[in-house]
Protein backbone atom coordinates (compact mmCIF):
# COMPACT_ATOMS: atom_id res chain seq x y z
CA UNK A 1 0.00 0.00 0.00
CA UNK A 2 2.08 2.45 -1.15
CA UNK A 3 -0.51 5.22 -0.21
CA UNK A 4 0.27 5.08 3.47
CA UNK A 5 3.58 5.82 3.16
CA UNK A 6 2.78 9.03 0.94
CA UNK A 7 1.91 12.66 2.61
CA UNK A 8 -0.63 14.47 1.21
CA UNK A 9 1.12 18.15 1.59
CA UNK A 10 -1.55 21.22 1.11
CA UNK A 11 -0.32 23.53 -1.00
CA UNK A 12 -1.58 27.22 -1.76
CA UNK A 13 -1.03 30.16 -4.30
CA UNK A 14 -0.66 33.48 -2.64
CA UNK A 15 -0.04 36.89 -4.10
CA UNK A 16 2.54 38.07 -2.34
CA UNK A 17 0.02 41.19 -0.35
CA UNK A 18 -0.46 41.96 2.71
CA UNK A 19 -3.54 39.89 4.79
CA UNK A 20 -3.44 36.74 2.48
CA UNK A 21 -1.45 34.47 5.16
CA UNK A 22 -3.85 35.93 8.05
CA UNK A 23 -6.53 34.89 5.12
CA UNK A 24 -5.73 31.19 4.62
CA UNK A 25 -4.53 30.40 8.78
CA UNK A 26 -7.68 32.02 9.34
CA UNK A 27 -9.90 29.86 7.51
CA UNK A 28 -7.97 26.74 8.84
CA UNK A 29 -8.61 28.26 12.26
CA UNK A 30 -12.42 28.88 11.95
CA UNK A 31 -12.30 24.98 11.14
CA UNK A 32 -10.11 23.70 14.06
CA UNK A 33 -7.34 22.63 11.62
CA UNK A 34 -4.39 21.99 13.02
CA UNK A 35 -1.23 22.84 11.18
CA UNK A 36 2.16 20.48 11.64
CA UNK A 37 4.46 21.53 9.27
CA UNK A 38 4.44 24.93 7.66
CA UNK A 39 6.52 27.04 4.87
CA UNK A 40 6.15 29.68 2.12
CA UNK A 41 8.56 29.66 -0.87
CA UNK A 42 8.13 32.96 -2.10
CA UNK A 43 8.88 34.78 -5.59
CA UNK A 44 8.60 38.34 -5.93
CA UNK A 45 4.97 39.11 -6.74
CA UNK A 46 3.48 35.68 -5.21
CA UNK A 47 4.35 32.97 -3.12
CA UNK A 48 3.49 29.26 -2.40
CA UNK A 49 2.52 27.80 0.62
CA UNK A 50 3.07 24.60 1.28
CA UNK A 51 1.93 22.82 4.61
CA UNK A 52 1.07 19.56 6.26
CA UNK A 53 -2.48 19.67 8.60
CA UNK A 54 -4.07 17.15 10.14
CA UNK A 55 -7.33 17.28 8.61
CA UNK A 56 -6.38 17.53 4.62
CA UNK A 57 -9.07 16.43 3.11
CA UNK A 58 -11.25 19.41 5.26
CA UNK A 59 -8.31 22.01 4.96
CA UNK A 60 -8.43 21.50 1.10
CA UNK A 61 -12.24 22.00 1.01
CA UNK A 62 -12.55 24.96 3.52
CA UNK A 63 -9.68 26.90 1.07
CA UNK A 64 -10.83 25.82 -1.93
CA UNK A 65 -14.43 27.08 -1.26
CA UNK A 66 -13.13 30.47 -0.19
CA UNK A 67 -11.45 30.50 -3.62
CA UNK A 68 -7.97 30.08 -3.16
CA UNK A 69 -6.08 27.90 -5.82
CA UNK A 70 -4.94 24.74 -3.64
CA UNK A 71 -4.50 21.70 -5.12
CA UNK A 72 -2.50 18.45 -2.86
CA UNK A 73 1.04 16.96 -3.62
CA UNK A 74 2.93 13.78 -3.02
CA UNK A 75 5.18 14.37 -0.62
CA UNK A 76 7.34 11.96 1.83
CA UNK A 77 8.03 12.51 5.00
CA UNK A 78 11.52 11.03 6.48
CA UNK A 79 12.11 10.40 10.41
CA UNK A 80 15.68 11.55 11.21
CA UNK A 81 18.24 10.64 14.18
CA UNK A 82 19.19 13.11 16.31
CA UNK A 83 22.64 12.65 15.20
CA UNK A 84 25.32 13.71 12.96
CA UNK A 85 24.99 12.57 9.35
CA UNK A 86 21.85 11.66 9.50
CA UNK A 87 20.30 14.02 7.02
CA UNK A 88 23.35 13.48 5.22
CA UNK A 89 22.82 9.65 4.57
CA UNK A 90 19.43 10.26 2.98
CA UNK A 91 20.66 12.97 0.57
CA UNK A 92 23.26 10.66 -0.53
CA UNK A 93 21.02 7.56 -0.78
CA UNK A 94 18.23 9.53 -2.83
CA UNK A 95 21.48 11.00 -4.88
CA UNK A 96 22.86 8.07 -5.82
CA UNK A 97 19.97 6.41 -7.34
CA UNK A 98 18.98 9.50 -9.18
CA UNK A 99 16.46 11.16 -7.49
CA UNK A 100 16.12 14.58 -7.55
CA UNK A 101 15.13 16.47 -4.24
CA UNK A 102 12.56 19.36 -5.30
CA UNK A 103 12.41 20.84 -1.90
CA UNK A 104 12.80 19.78 1.70
CA UNK A 105 11.25 21.08 4.54
CA UNK A 106 11.39 20.25 8.58
CA UNK A 107 9.44 20.23 11.55
CA UNK A 108 10.00 18.21 14.89
CA UNK A 109 7.47 15.16 15.71
CA UNK A 110 6.85 13.68 18.77
CA UNK A 111 8.91 14.05 21.58
CA UNK A 112 12.52 14.26 20.54
CA UNK A 113 12.37 13.66 17.21
CA UNK A 114 12.37 15.58 13.41
CA UNK A 115 10.33 14.85 10.82
CA UNK A 116 11.85 16.12 7.11
CA UNK A 117 9.46 16.51 4.24
CA UNK A 118 10.88 15.83 1.20
CA UNK A 119 9.24 16.40 -2.57
CA UNK A 120 11.02 14.23 -5.29
CA UNK A 121 11.15 13.93 -8.65
CA UNK A 122 10.30 10.37 -8.92
CA UNK A 123 8.27 9.28 -5.54
CA UNK A 124 7.73 5.39 -6.17
CA UNK A 125 11.62 4.86 -6.40
CA UNK A 126 12.42 7.63 -3.38
CA UNK A 127 9.92 5.40 -1.29
CA UNK A 128 12.02 1.98 -2.11
CA UNK A 129 15.10 4.01 -1.89
CA UNK A 130 14.41 5.34 1.73
CA UNK A 131 12.27 2.13 3.30
CA UNK A 132 15.83 0.23 2.38
CA UNK A 133 17.85 2.74 4.94
CA UNK A 134 14.75 2.46 6.92
CA UNK A 135 14.02 5.59 7.64
CA UNK A 136 10.78 6.21 5.40
CA UNK A 137 8.12 7.46 8.06
CA UNK A 138 4.77 5.22 7.65
CA UNK A 139 1.80 6.42 9.83
CA UNK A 140 -0.61 9.43 10.37
CA UNK A 141 0.42 12.97 10.82
CA UNK A 142 -2.12 14.47 13.34
CA UNK B 1 -30.76 33.07 -45.39
CA UNK B 2 -31.83 37.18 -46.11
CA UNK B 3 -33.46 39.81 -44.74
CA UNK B 4 -33.58 42.25 -47.89
CA UNK B 5 -31.64 39.83 -50.48
CA UNK B 6 -32.41 42.35 -53.58
CA UNK B 7 -30.26 44.62 -51.70
CA UNK B 8 -28.23 42.30 -49.99
CA UNK B 9 -27.18 40.47 -53.30
CA UNK B 10 -26.89 43.60 -55.54
CA UNK B 11 -23.93 43.43 -57.85
CA UNK B 12 -21.08 45.52 -56.61
CA UNK B 13 -20.77 47.82 -59.89
CA UNK B 14 -24.82 48.43 -59.28
CA UNK B 15 -24.12 48.71 -55.50
CA UNK B 16 -21.01 51.47 -56.27
CA UNK B 17 -23.50 53.36 -58.90
CA UNK B 18 -26.10 53.57 -55.75
CA UNK B 19 -23.78 54.72 -53.53
CA UNK B 20 -22.64 57.77 -55.88
CA UNK B 21 -26.14 58.43 -56.63
CA UNK B 22 -26.64 58.98 -53.15
CA UNK B 23 -23.14 60.39 -51.95
CA UNK B 24 -24.11 63.45 -54.55
CA UNK B 25 -27.25 64.02 -53.03
CA UNK B 26 -26.00 63.73 -49.50
CA UNK B 27 -23.24 66.67 -49.58
CA UNK B 28 -25.96 68.79 -51.88
CA UNK B 29 -28.39 67.98 -48.91
CA UNK B 30 -25.54 68.53 -46.32
CA UNK B 31 -24.65 72.03 -47.91
CA UNK B 32 -28.05 73.18 -48.15
CA UNK B 33 -29.05 72.47 -44.80
CA UNK B 34 -26.39 71.59 -42.62
CA UNK B 35 -24.37 75.35 -41.43
CA UNK B 36 -21.78 73.05 -39.43
CA UNK B 37 -21.30 71.41 -43.14
CA UNK B 38 -21.24 74.54 -45.51
CA UNK B 39 -19.09 75.97 -43.03
CA UNK B 40 -16.53 73.08 -43.68
CA UNK B 41 -17.08 72.78 -46.78
CA UNK B 42 -15.77 76.39 -47.47
CA UNK B 43 -13.08 76.18 -45.18
CA UNK B 44 -11.22 73.66 -47.45
CA UNK B 45 -13.10 75.39 -50.35
CA UNK B 46 -14.99 72.74 -51.75
CA UNK B 47 -18.23 72.88 -53.20
CA UNK B 48 -21.50 70.04 -53.71
CA UNK B 49 -20.92 70.00 -57.40
CA UNK B 50 -17.17 68.99 -57.21
CA UNK B 51 -18.17 65.44 -55.94
CA UNK B 52 -19.28 63.63 -58.85
CA UNK B 53 -17.87 60.20 -57.91
CA UNK B 54 -16.92 57.90 -55.36
CA UNK B 55 -13.18 58.71 -56.11
CA UNK B 56 -14.41 62.54 -55.28
CA UNK B 57 -14.22 61.51 -51.36
CA UNK B 58 -11.15 62.38 -50.19
CA UNK B 59 -11.86 66.05 -51.59
CA UNK B 60 -14.04 65.84 -48.56
CA UNK B 61 -12.99 66.72 -44.39
CA UNK B 62 -12.81 64.57 -42.00
CA UNK B 63 -16.11 64.65 -39.13
CA UNK B 64 -14.53 64.25 -35.78
CA UNK B 65 -15.78 63.82 -32.38
CA UNK B 66 -14.61 66.98 -31.15
CA UNK B 67 -17.14 68.15 -33.95
CA UNK B 68 -19.83 66.99 -32.41
CA UNK B 69 -18.85 68.56 -28.58
CA UNK B 70 -18.16 71.43 -29.98
CA UNK B 71 -21.90 71.83 -31.74
CA UNK B 72 -23.51 70.28 -28.72
CA UNK B 73 -26.33 70.18 -28.45
CA UNK B 74 -28.24 71.47 -31.81
CA UNK B 75 -25.31 72.37 -34.02
CA UNK B 76 -25.44 68.85 -36.15
CA UNK B 77 -27.89 68.89 -36.90
CA UNK B 78 -29.37 68.85 -40.93
CA UNK B 79 -33.47 68.94 -39.62
CA UNK B 80 -35.74 71.35 -37.64
CA UNK B 81 -36.18 69.13 -34.36
CA UNK B 82 -39.96 68.67 -35.16
CA UNK B 83 -38.95 66.20 -37.59
CA UNK B 84 -36.60 64.59 -34.90
CA UNK B 85 -38.19 61.60 -32.84
CA UNK B 86 -35.58 60.72 -30.13
CA UNK B 87 -32.36 61.43 -28.93
CA UNK B 88 -29.86 59.14 -27.72
CA UNK B 89 -27.02 60.81 -25.92
CA UNK B 90 -23.30 59.39 -24.10
CA UNK B 91 -22.63 60.91 -20.79
CA UNK B 92 -19.32 62.64 -21.99
CA UNK B 93 -17.23 60.64 -19.42
CA UNK B 94 -14.06 61.58 -21.18
CA UNK B 95 -15.16 65.17 -22.45
CA UNK B 96 -18.40 67.13 -23.18
CA UNK B 97 -21.64 64.82 -23.77
CA UNK B 98 -22.51 64.14 -27.37
CA UNK B 99 -25.96 64.08 -28.51
CA UNK B 100 -27.50 61.98 -31.98
CA UNK B 101 -30.79 62.85 -33.23
CA UNK B 102 -33.30 60.36 -35.17
CA UNK B 103 -36.09 61.40 -38.08
CA UNK B 104 -38.49 58.46 -38.11
CA UNK B 105 -36.71 57.49 -41.17
CA UNK B 106 -33.58 57.27 -39.73
CA UNK B 107 -34.81 54.98 -37.20
CA UNK B 108 -36.27 53.09 -39.81
CA UNK B 109 -33.04 52.44 -41.80
CA UNK B 110 -31.56 51.40 -38.81
CA UNK B 111 -34.07 48.74 -37.73
CA UNK B 112 -33.74 47.62 -41.26
CA UNK B 113 -29.90 47.46 -41.16
CA UNK B 114 -30.04 45.17 -37.94
CA UNK B 115 -32.65 43.24 -39.20
CA UNK B 116 -30.47 42.39 -42.12
CA UNK B 117 -27.96 41.73 -39.64
CA UNK B 118 -29.53 39.32 -37.41
CA UNK B 119 -30.38 37.62 -39.76
CA UNK B 120 -27.72 37.27 -41.51
CA UNK B 121 -25.78 35.96 -38.16
CA UNK B 122 -29.04 33.36 -37.86
CA UNK B 123 -31.43 35.18 -35.27
CA UNK B 124 -34.91 34.34 -36.94
CA UNK B 125 -38.79 35.04 -35.79
CA UNK B 126 -38.43 31.26 -33.80
CA UNK B 127 -35.75 33.00 -31.24
CA UNK B 128 -35.83 33.91 -27.83
CA UNK B 129 -33.68 36.90 -27.63
CA UNK B 130 -32.57 38.44 -24.07
CA UNK B 131 -30.83 41.70 -24.72
CA UNK B 132 -28.34 42.42 -22.01
CA UNK B 133 -27.10 45.75 -23.45
CA UNK B 134 -27.93 48.73 -21.56
CA UNK B 135 -31.38 50.46 -22.80
CA UNK B 136 -32.19 54.20 -22.56
CA UNK B 137 -29.66 56.77 -23.54
CA UNK B 138 -26.49 54.11 -24.62
CA UNK B 139 -28.03 52.81 -27.96
CA UNK B 140 -27.15 49.06 -27.37
CA UNK B 141 -30.68 47.91 -25.93
CA UNK B 142 -32.94 49.44 -28.16
CA UNK B 143 -31.02 49.23 -31.12
CA UNK B 144 -31.34 45.40 -31.11
CA UNK B 145 -34.40 45.60 -29.23
CA UNK B 146 -36.77 47.06 -32.37
CA UNK B 147 -34.88 45.32 -35.36
CA UNK B 148 -35.43 41.42 -32.80
CA UNK B 149 -38.94 42.36 -32.53
CA UNK B 150 -39.48 43.47 -36.59
CA UNK B 151 -37.88 40.38 -37.20
CA UNK B 152 -40.56 38.47 -35.03
CA UNK B 153 -38.34 37.11 -32.44
CA UNK B 154 -39.31 37.09 -28.76
CA UNK B 155 -37.70 40.05 -27.07
CA UNK B 156 -36.55 39.73 -23.28
CA UNK B 157 -35.27 43.62 -22.38
CA UNK B 158 -33.78 42.95 -19.55
CA UNK B 159 -31.12 45.30 -19.89
CA UNK B 160 -27.42 44.97 -18.41
CA UNK B 161 -26.24 43.90 -14.99
CA UNK B 162 -28.19 41.77 -12.31
CA UNK B 163 -26.42 38.77 -13.15
CA UNK B 164 -28.67 36.07 -10.85
CA UNK B 165 -31.46 37.49 -12.98
CA UNK B 166 -30.27 37.05 -16.17
CA UNK B 167 -29.79 33.42 -15.61
CA UNK B 168 -33.15 32.59 -14.19
CA UNK B 169 -34.99 34.22 -17.19
CA UNK B 170 -32.54 32.25 -19.41
CA UNK B 171 -33.62 28.93 -17.87
CA UNK B 172 -37.10 29.91 -17.25
CA UNK B 173 -38.01 31.64 -20.53
CA UNK B 174 -35.91 29.41 -22.75
CA UNK B 175 -33.34 32.29 -23.98
CA UNK B 176 -31.94 31.06 -27.32
CA UNK B 177 -29.88 34.26 -28.46
CA UNK B 178 -27.86 36.73 -26.09
CA UNK B 179 -27.09 40.18 -26.75
CA UNK B 180 -24.04 41.70 -24.71
CA UNK B 181 -20.53 42.51 -23.96
CA UNK B 182 -18.34 40.07 -24.52
CA UNK B 183 -16.84 40.97 -21.01
CA UNK B 184 -20.01 40.13 -19.42
CA UNK B 185 -20.77 36.95 -21.63
CA UNK B 186 -17.49 35.73 -19.85
CA UNK B 187 -18.40 36.97 -16.52
CA UNK B 188 -22.06 35.60 -17.09
CA UNK B 189 -20.58 32.15 -17.97
CA UNK B 190 -18.04 32.26 -14.69
CA UNK B 191 -21.41 33.48 -12.96
CA UNK B 192 -22.87 30.26 -13.90
CA UNK B 193 -20.60 28.10 -13.92
CA UNK B 194 -19.73 28.96 -9.96
CA UNK B 195 -23.64 28.73 -9.09
CA UNK B 196 -23.92 25.27 -10.49
CA UNK B 197 -25.54 26.01 -13.36
CA UNK B 198 -24.62 24.62 -16.66
CA UNK B 199 -24.87 26.78 -20.08
CA UNK B 200 -25.17 24.29 -22.09
CA UNK B 201 -28.00 22.56 -20.28
CA UNK B 202 -30.49 25.79 -21.33
CA UNK B 203 -31.36 26.48 -24.72
CA UNK B 204 -29.42 29.23 -25.08
CA UNK B 205 -27.26 28.58 -28.82
CA UNK B 206 -25.73 31.91 -28.95
CA UNK B 207 -24.90 35.27 -28.47
CA UNK B 208 -23.93 38.29 -30.08
CA UNK B 209 -21.21 40.08 -28.52
CA UNK B 210 -20.33 43.82 -29.08
CA UNK B 211 -19.84 47.52 -28.02
CA UNK B 212 -16.03 46.93 -27.10
CA UNK B 213 -12.80 45.37 -29.01
CA UNK B 214 -12.45 41.56 -28.59
CA UNK B 215 -10.53 38.79 -30.25
CA UNK B 216 -11.02 35.42 -32.02
CA UNK B 217 -9.74 33.85 -29.23
CA UNK B 218 -12.09 34.92 -26.82
CA UNK B 219 -14.46 33.84 -29.13
CA UNK B 220 -13.25 30.39 -28.97
CA UNK B 221 -13.18 30.49 -25.16
CA UNK B 222 -16.70 31.44 -25.23
CA UNK B 223 -18.35 28.96 -27.90
CA UNK B 224 -15.76 26.21 -25.97
CA UNK B 225 -16.88 26.44 -22.61
CA UNK B 226 -20.74 27.74 -23.34
CA UNK B 227 -21.09 25.60 -26.45
CA UNK B 228 -23.34 28.61 -27.86
CA UNK B 229 -22.02 30.15 -31.38
CA UNK B 230 -20.78 33.78 -30.98
CA UNK B 231 -21.03 36.11 -33.27
CA UNK B 232 -19.59 39.80 -33.49
CA UNK B 233 -21.67 43.54 -33.35
CA UNK B 234 -20.51 46.60 -34.83
CA UNK B 235 -21.87 49.95 -34.43
CA UNK B 236 -21.59 53.48 -32.77
CA UNK B 237 -24.26 55.33 -31.41
CA UNK B 238 -22.92 58.15 -34.02
CA UNK B 239 -23.91 55.67 -37.01
CA UNK B 240 -27.49 54.71 -35.18
CA UNK B 241 -25.99 52.09 -32.61
CA UNK B 242 -25.78 48.84 -33.29
CA UNK B 243 -25.47 48.16 -36.75
CA UNK B 244 -23.80 45.26 -38.39
CA UNK B 245 -23.21 41.78 -37.39
CA UNK B 246 -20.99 39.13 -39.25
CA UNK B 247 -22.72 36.48 -41.52
CA UNK B 248 -22.83 32.47 -40.43
CA UNK B 249 -19.46 32.70 -42.20
CA UNK B 250 -17.88 34.59 -39.10
CA UNK B 251 -15.37 36.14 -41.14
CA UNK B 252 -16.27 40.12 -41.16
CA UNK B 253 -19.08 42.08 -40.44
CA UNK B 254 -21.51 43.30 -43.07
CA UNK B 255 -21.37 47.18 -43.93
CA UNK B 256 -24.15 47.45 -45.53
CA UNK B 257 -23.30 49.81 -48.31
CA UNK B 258 -26.50 51.38 -49.83
CA UNK B 259 -26.40 53.03 -46.41
CA UNK B 260 -23.39 53.42 -45.01
CA UNK B 261 -19.98 54.61 -47.15
CA UNK B 262 -16.74 53.24 -45.49
CA UNK B 263 -12.39 53.99 -46.16
CA UNK B 264 -9.87 52.72 -44.38
CA UNK B 265 -7.26 55.56 -43.45
CA UNK B 266 -4.00 55.90 -41.62
CA UNK B 267 -2.90 58.10 -39.10
CA UNK B 268 -2.23 61.06 -41.71
CA UNK B 269 -5.48 60.78 -43.23
CA UNK B 270 -4.36 58.80 -46.65
CA UNK B 271 -6.37 55.89 -47.90
CA UNK B 272 -4.41 52.69 -46.70
CA UNK B 273 -3.77 49.90 -49.09
CA UNK B 274 -6.05 46.55 -49.58
CA UNK B 275 -6.30 44.20 -46.71
CA UNK B 276 -4.10 46.51 -44.27
CA UNK B 277 -5.46 47.78 -41.29
CA UNK B 278 -6.00 51.34 -40.40
CA UNK B 279 -9.05 53.76 -39.06
CA UNK B 280 -13.01 52.90 -40.31
CA UNK B 281 -14.50 56.26 -41.98
CA UNK B 282 -18.06 56.17 -42.58
CA UNK B 283 -19.98 58.45 -44.84
CA UNK B 284 -23.93 57.65 -43.77
CA UNK B 285 -25.44 58.05 -46.83
CA UNK B 286 -29.23 58.28 -46.21
CA UNK B 287 -29.19 59.25 -42.51
CA UNK B 288 -31.89 62.64 -42.43
CA UNK B 289 -31.22 64.03 -39.06
CA UNK B 290 -27.59 63.89 -38.17
CA UNK B 291 -25.57 62.85 -41.59
CA UNK B 292 -21.90 62.30 -41.07
CA UNK B 293 -19.64 62.74 -43.97
CA UNK B 294 -16.38 60.81 -43.61
CA UNK B 295 -16.80 60.36 -39.97
CA UNK B 296 -13.69 59.32 -37.85
CA UNK B 297 -14.87 56.39 -35.58
CA UNK B 298 -11.18 56.23 -34.06
CA UNK B 299 -11.70 52.02 -34.87
CA UNK B 300 -9.03 50.42 -36.09
CA UNK B 301 -10.22 47.34 -38.46
CA UNK B 302 -9.34 45.98 -42.24
CA UNK B 303 -11.56 46.15 -45.20
CA UNK B 304 -12.66 43.19 -47.22
CA UNK B 305 -14.43 43.86 -50.30
CA UNK B 306 -14.36 40.11 -52.29
CA UNK B 307 -18.01 38.68 -52.29
CA UNK B 308 -18.38 36.90 -49.11
CA UNK B 309 -19.40 33.10 -49.19
CA UNK B 310 -22.72 33.84 -47.97
CA UNK B 311 -23.84 35.39 -51.12
CA UNK B 312 -23.76 38.88 -50.17
CA UNK B 313 -21.87 41.59 -51.84
CA UNK B 314 -21.73 44.41 -49.43
CA UNK B 315 -17.96 44.97 -48.06
CA UNK B 316 -16.80 43.43 -45.00
CA UNK B 317 -14.48 45.32 -42.28
CA UNK B 318 -13.21 42.54 -39.80
CA UNK B 319 -13.39 42.58 -36.25
CA UNK B 320 -11.98 45.87 -34.65
CA UNK B 321 -8.56 45.46 -33.29
CA UNK B 322 -8.84 48.89 -31.19
CA UNK B 323 -10.00 52.26 -30.71
CA UNK B 324 -7.20 54.33 -32.13
CA UNK B 325 -7.25 56.67 -29.02
CA UNK B 326 -6.98 53.43 -27.01
CA UNK B 327 -3.46 52.93 -28.60
CA UNK B 328 -1.12 52.92 -25.45
CA UNK B 329 2.44 53.97 -26.24
CA UNK B 330 4.92 51.97 -24.47
CA UNK B 331 8.86 53.13 -24.19
CA UNK B 332 7.66 54.57 -27.99
CA UNK B 333 5.79 51.53 -29.22
CA UNK B 334 2.25 51.34 -30.34
CA UNK B 335 0.06 48.52 -27.93
CA UNK B 336 -2.88 47.67 -28.76
CA UNK B 337 -4.89 45.92 -25.76
CA UNK B 338 -6.36 43.87 -28.23
CA UNK B 339 -3.21 42.29 -29.16
CA UNK B 340 -2.58 41.40 -25.97
CA UNK B 341 -5.77 39.64 -25.56
CA UNK B 342 -4.71 37.66 -28.50
CA UNK B 343 -1.80 36.60 -26.69
CA UNK B 344 -2.84 35.39 -23.15
CA UNK B 345 -6.02 33.96 -25.10
CA UNK B 346 -3.51 31.64 -26.57
CA UNK B 347 -2.61 30.34 -23.65
CA UNK B 348 -4.83 27.39 -21.52
CA UNK B 349 -3.12 28.24 -18.27
CA UNK B 350 -4.41 31.65 -17.86
CA UNK B 351 -7.64 32.64 -17.39
CA UNK B 352 -10.00 35.37 -19.38
CA UNK B 353 -9.72 38.75 -17.56
CA UNK B 354 -6.62 40.72 -17.56
CA UNK B 355 -5.15 44.37 -16.61
CA UNK B 356 -2.94 46.05 -18.07
CA UNK B 357 -1.23 48.44 -15.80
CA UNK B 358 1.50 51.45 -16.95
CA UNK B 359 3.63 52.73 -14.77
CA UNK B 360 7.04 55.16 -15.16
CA UNK B 361 9.93 54.18 -13.64
CA UNK B 362 12.12 56.93 -11.89
CA UNK B 363 14.69 56.31 -14.80
CA UNK B 364 11.40 57.61 -16.68
CA UNK B 365 11.07 54.25 -18.72
CA UNK B 366 7.49 53.33 -18.71
CA UNK B 367 7.21 49.45 -17.78
CA UNK B 368 4.19 47.40 -18.36
CA UNK B 369 2.86 45.04 -16.26
CA UNK B 370 0.12 42.90 -17.21
CA UNK B 371 -1.65 41.06 -14.31
CA UNK B 372 -4.10 37.69 -14.97
CA UNK B 373 -5.02 35.12 -13.46
CA UNK B 374 -3.84 31.82 -12.46
CA UNK B 375 -6.28 28.65 -14.15
CA UNK B 376 -7.11 26.31 -11.40
CA UNK B 377 -5.70 23.45 -13.11
CA UNK B 378 -2.34 25.37 -13.80
CA UNK B 379 -1.29 25.12 -10.66
CA UNK B 380 1.94 23.88 -9.36
CA UNK B 381 3.40 23.49 -5.54
CA UNK B 382 6.47 24.39 -7.21
CA UNK B 383 7.70 28.08 -7.86
CA UNK B 384 9.35 27.45 -10.49
CA UNK B 385 6.08 26.04 -12.75
CA UNK B 386 5.05 29.71 -12.28
CA UNK B 387 7.86 31.48 -13.26
CA UNK B 388 8.40 29.22 -16.33
CA UNK B 389 4.56 30.02 -17.31
CA UNK B 390 5.38 33.87 -16.34
CA UNK B 391 8.48 34.01 -18.18
CA UNK B 392 6.53 32.20 -21.45
CA UNK B 393 3.64 34.64 -21.55
CA UNK B 394 6.25 37.72 -21.48
CA UNK B 395 8.15 36.12 -24.02
CA UNK B 396 5.10 35.44 -26.16
CA UNK B 397 3.79 39.46 -25.49
CA UNK B 398 7.48 40.81 -26.48
CA UNK B 399 7.08 38.59 -30.16
CA UNK B 400 3.68 40.12 -30.76
CA UNK B 401 4.26 43.89 -29.09
CA UNK B 402 8.06 44.38 -29.66
CA UNK B 403 7.88 45.71 -25.83
CA UNK B 404 8.44 43.61 -22.78
CA UNK B 405 6.14 43.23 -20.28
CA UNK B 406 6.47 42.29 -16.74
CA UNK B 407 3.75 39.48 -16.11
CA UNK B 408 1.74 38.66 -12.83
CA UNK B 409 -0.40 35.58 -12.28
CA UNK B 410 -3.06 35.95 -9.56
CA UNK B 411 -5.63 34.06 -7.59
CA UNK B 412 -8.35 33.20 -9.85
CA UNK B 413 -11.57 35.66 -9.30
CA UNK B 414 -9.57 38.19 -7.85
CA UNK B 415 -9.35 40.62 -10.94
CA UNK B 416 -12.14 43.07 -11.69
CA UNK B 417 -15.26 41.80 -13.57
CA UNK B 418 -17.04 43.85 -15.98
CA UNK B 419 -20.88 44.26 -16.64
CA UNK B 420 -20.95 46.81 -19.19
CA UNK B 421 -17.58 48.14 -21.41
CA UNK B 422 -14.54 46.37 -19.82
CA UNK B 423 -11.57 49.09 -18.32
CA UNK B 424 -8.67 47.02 -18.56
CA UNK B 425 -6.20 49.61 -18.64
CA UNK B 426 -4.55 51.77 -15.62
CA UNK B 427 -2.40 54.05 -16.30
CA UNK B 428 -0.80 55.48 -13.97
CA UNK B 429 2.20 57.43 -15.91
CA UNK B 430 2.60 61.07 -14.87
CA UNK B 431 3.54 63.39 -17.95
Amino acid sequence: MKEEKIIKQVSVFVENKPGRLAAVTEKLYEKGINIRAFTIAEAGDFGIIRMVVDKTDEAYKVLKDAGFTVSLTNVLGVEVKDEPGGLYSIAKALGSANINIEYVYAFTFGKDKALIILRVDDIEKAIEILEKENVLFKGKVD
Amino acid sequence: MYWDPNVEKMPLKDLKALQERKLRALVHLAYEYSPFYRRKFKEVGVNPWDIRGLEDLSKLPFTKKQDLRDNYPFGMFAVPTSQIVRFHASSGTTGKPTVVGYTSNDINIWVESMCRSLTACGVSRNDIMQIAYGYGLFTGGLGFHYAAERLGATVIPISAGNTQRQIELMKDLHTTVLACTPSYMLYLAEYASNNGVDLRETKLRMGIFGAEPWSEETRKRIEDKTGIQAFDVYGTSELSGPLFTECVEKNGLHIWADHFLIEIVDEDGNLVGEGERGELIVTTLTKEAMPLIRWKTGDITIMEEEKCNCGRTHPRIMRILGRADDMLIVRGVNVFPSQIEHVLMQIPEVGEHYMIILDRAESGLDEMTIQVELAEKAFSDKVSDILKLEKRIAERLKSVLNVWAKVEVVNPGTLQRFEGKAKRVIDRRKI
